[in-house]
């Protein structure tokens, strides 16, 4: 496959490390290099490397916030316009709207909408459901979900090349660092 | 220091002991927990899966003459309209709090050893709140207009009555349910990326497909992590919250009413604990066999269940202060209803389900005030289940005795069961159980990549700084965080 087009094909490289320690090392090394397209493939997430590599803190909450408040509305509207406008009951001494017996009702939708937003919001920006992924063609990468650490820098990368990235990779500790297609 | 030297396990309170115990690194971690769904499947499970299935379609059966007969077939009748259906639905809804609190509020306060209960107590949880939701539903009467309870267009062209708190109920428990559900499985999905590279691996294709779908193609990307340690911290500051309305509301469908009895403000806070209270046994009644036969002791270690036992300790004592303040406010309230309603209760017909109540809820777990029958699981079981029982006696006295003395007495009664409320009360147990045995069977049962989080090696700088973290530091100080 050492044709040229497979340069294009070309996803990124990948390396292992072997233990939580020292892939938070590579990962600082490999974003000082300068490396902007970097990313860590590990069994659980490792504390303070999201620093290392440079990457931004999840924007998450604002969607929940969204959500949440869609709720509180959707709630408020809901039990007003069919408890009080389109078919007004009277019961148990309270006028048709009462605002303390809205609360539960909505506080729950509130809950309910926060919890989708955080849930489909979370799998939105991981892009995910994605079952095929080139990172799945690395030998070793089932490893990434039991005991060892991975980190990989894209082709799309400004300062990818081949073989000084594999290189470097090799230097700083990384093993089993393969090219992986696209 | 002297020359001793403590070969034994280490008694300096102030030094965490380790979440897990034996020779174990990350790679024993996911070997102990996936085999117990990859190896054969054991006979003992066959015979449990049997006696479960058994009991579900027995449930079936029940639920089925129900429907066709009608609630006649039940013993509730006037004055006790609500006998065991609201009593084993409220027993239910109890159970699932546990897993909630185990996978919520403790996250929140960062109490890592829940690590290596809360996959299973939230599977508990759904299927407990499974269980629940059968019980309001069928005890409506006309199953088919169900519907009604939702604010859907229906042929009367009316809409719910939104005071209720009936209706509140509705809300909260299938947003519970719905949350419950999400939460665990957000929680599920490294795990079952997990289970699908071991299974195509071994060339399990079949099972690889199938985790691997629901996996969602997760590759542990740090990019992705960042996303979902987010999404899993707020789902457990909602779930905080949310656990106590339910319960809160669940005690509203009484607390609301004008019933002596019933009509009390200690009922939210009191249903909250009771709820905990009965979890807890739950999951020490679950996890005790199965950290047994599945080998897990060194995940789910003395430790956990002595923590477990302090919890059910504490609950326990705060739902006996309950009890006892119930009689007080009565006696303080000047009202001779409620009075006779709580005199009643201790001293009238229903009087031995009173005392199997505070014999079970409030004096068994005073056991746990010794630190060698909190660490002995056998002693740990037979008070799970002396809890679960006083737990269901306690919703039983609420409901019935308070409703079994009506205002004219010439409206009193005896409620009996009859054979149709036990078996369909026997039967849900046949509907948690199939639930659970499948949960052990096919998908993980401890959370492997959280427990693997709160491993001494997962520090990025275990092993740099010695002595500032030992090898059996449970927790990495440097790393206050998840």
């Amino acid at each position: 496959m050492a044709t040229a087009d497979a340069t294009s094909s070309r996803w990124g490289i990948v390396a292992e490390f072997d233990s939580a320690a020292a892939i938070y090392e590579a990962a600082k090394k490999t974003t000082d290099e300068g490396y902007s397209r970097v990313d860590a493939h590990t069994p659980f997430p490792v504390h303070g490397i999201d620093d290392q590599l440079k990457q931004r803190p999840s924007g998450l909450g604002w969607i929940v916030v969204c959500c949440g408040l869609t709720g509180i509305l959707l709630a408020q509207l809901m039990m007003w316009w069919m408890n009080a406008v389109d078919y007004p009951i009277w019961v148990s001494g309270k006028t048709p709207y009462a605002w303390p017996t809205t609360i539960p009702i909505t506080f729950e939708l509130m809950v309910l909408l926060s919890g989708f937003g955080a849930v489909f919001g979370m799998f939105g920006l991981n892009r995910l459901p994605r079952l095929h992924h080139p990172i799945f063609k690395h030998s070793s990468i089932h490893r990434a979900s039991d005991d060892r650490f991975f980190l990989s820098i894209e082709a799309t990368d400004p300062k990818f090349d081949s073989a000084a990235t594999k290189s470097f990779l090799e230097g700083i500790g990384g093993t089993n660092v393969e090219i992986v297609e696209d | 220091m002297t020359a001793i030297t403590v070969i034994d396990e280490p008694e300096d309170p102030l030094r965490r002991a380790p979440l897990v115990e034996g020779k174990n690194d990350f790679a024993s971690v996911t070997e102990t927990i996936a085999r117990v769904a990859e190896k054969r499947t054991p006979r003992g499970w066959y015979l449990m899966f049997g006696i479960s299935i058994a009991l579900l379609l027995n449930l079936g059966a029940a639920v089925g003459y129900l429907v066709f007969t009608g609630v006649g077939v039940w013993g509730n009748n006037v004055p006790v309209g609500w006998g065991w259906p609201i009593v084993n639905f409220v027993f239910w809804i109890g159970i699932g709090h546990a897993g909630t609190l185990i996978s919520a509020v403790l996250f929140l306060f960062r109490q890592k050893w829940r690590t290596s209960i809360n996959r299973a107590s939230e599977a508990m949880t759904i299927f407990a709140v499974m269980a629940a939701g059968i019980f309001p539903a069928i005890h409506v009467g006309r199953i088919w207009v169900i519907y009604w309870v939702f604010p859907l267009p229906n042929q009367m062209a009316m809409w719910p009555n939104f005071k209720s708190p009936l209706l509140w109920d509705v809300f909260a428990v299938s947003t519970y349910f719905t949350i419950s559900a999400l939460f665990w499985y957000v929680g599920l999905v490294p795990d079952l990326a997990t289970f699908r590279d071991r299974a195509a691996k071994a060339g399990r294709m079949v099972a690889a497909r199938a985790y691997g779908l629901f996996a969602m193609g997760w590759h542990g990307s740090n990019r992705h992590w960042i996303h979902y340690e987010k999404a899993y911290m707020i789902l457990a500051g909602l779930s905080t919250p949310l656990v106590l309305s339910v319960h809160s509301i669940v005690s509203f469908d009484f607390a609301v009413s004008l019933l002596p009895g019933w009509h009390t403000t200690i009922f939210p806070p009191y249903f909250v604990a009771g709820a905990i209270f009965s979890g807890f046994g739950m999951v020490l009644t679950l996890m005790i066999p199965a950290r047994k036969w599945l080998g897990l002791h060194e995940l789910i270690t003395l430790n956990h269940l002595d923590n477990i036992a302090k919890i059910l300790l504490l609950t326990g004592t705060m739902v006996g202060y309950a009890y006892g303040m119930e009689f007080f406010i009565a006696w303080y309230s000047g009202v001779e209803y409620e009075q006779f309603a709580f005199i009643n209760r201790a001293t009238g017909p229903y009087w031995w389900s009173y005392w199997i109540m505070v014999s079970c809820n409030v004096i068994s777990p005073q056991f746990f005030w010794f630190r060698s029958l909190r660490r002995n699981p056998t002693v740990l079981f037979i008070i799970s289940i002396f809890v679960n029982i006083g737990m269901w006696f306690e919703r039983f006295v609420i409901t019935v005795t308070s409703l079994h003395r009506d205002f004219l007495p010439s409206s009193w009664a005896y409620f009996s069961p009859t054979l149709i409320d036990i078996l369909t009360y026997v039967g849900s147990f046949g509907l948690f159980f199939t639930m659970f045995l499948l949960f052990c069977r096919f998908l993980p049962i401890l959370a492997i990549s959280e427990i693997k989080g709160v491993m001494p090696e997962a520090d990025p700088h275990h092993g740099h700084g010695h002595g500032h973290d030992d090898n059996h530091g449970g927790e990495p100080s440097s790393n206050p965080t998840h």
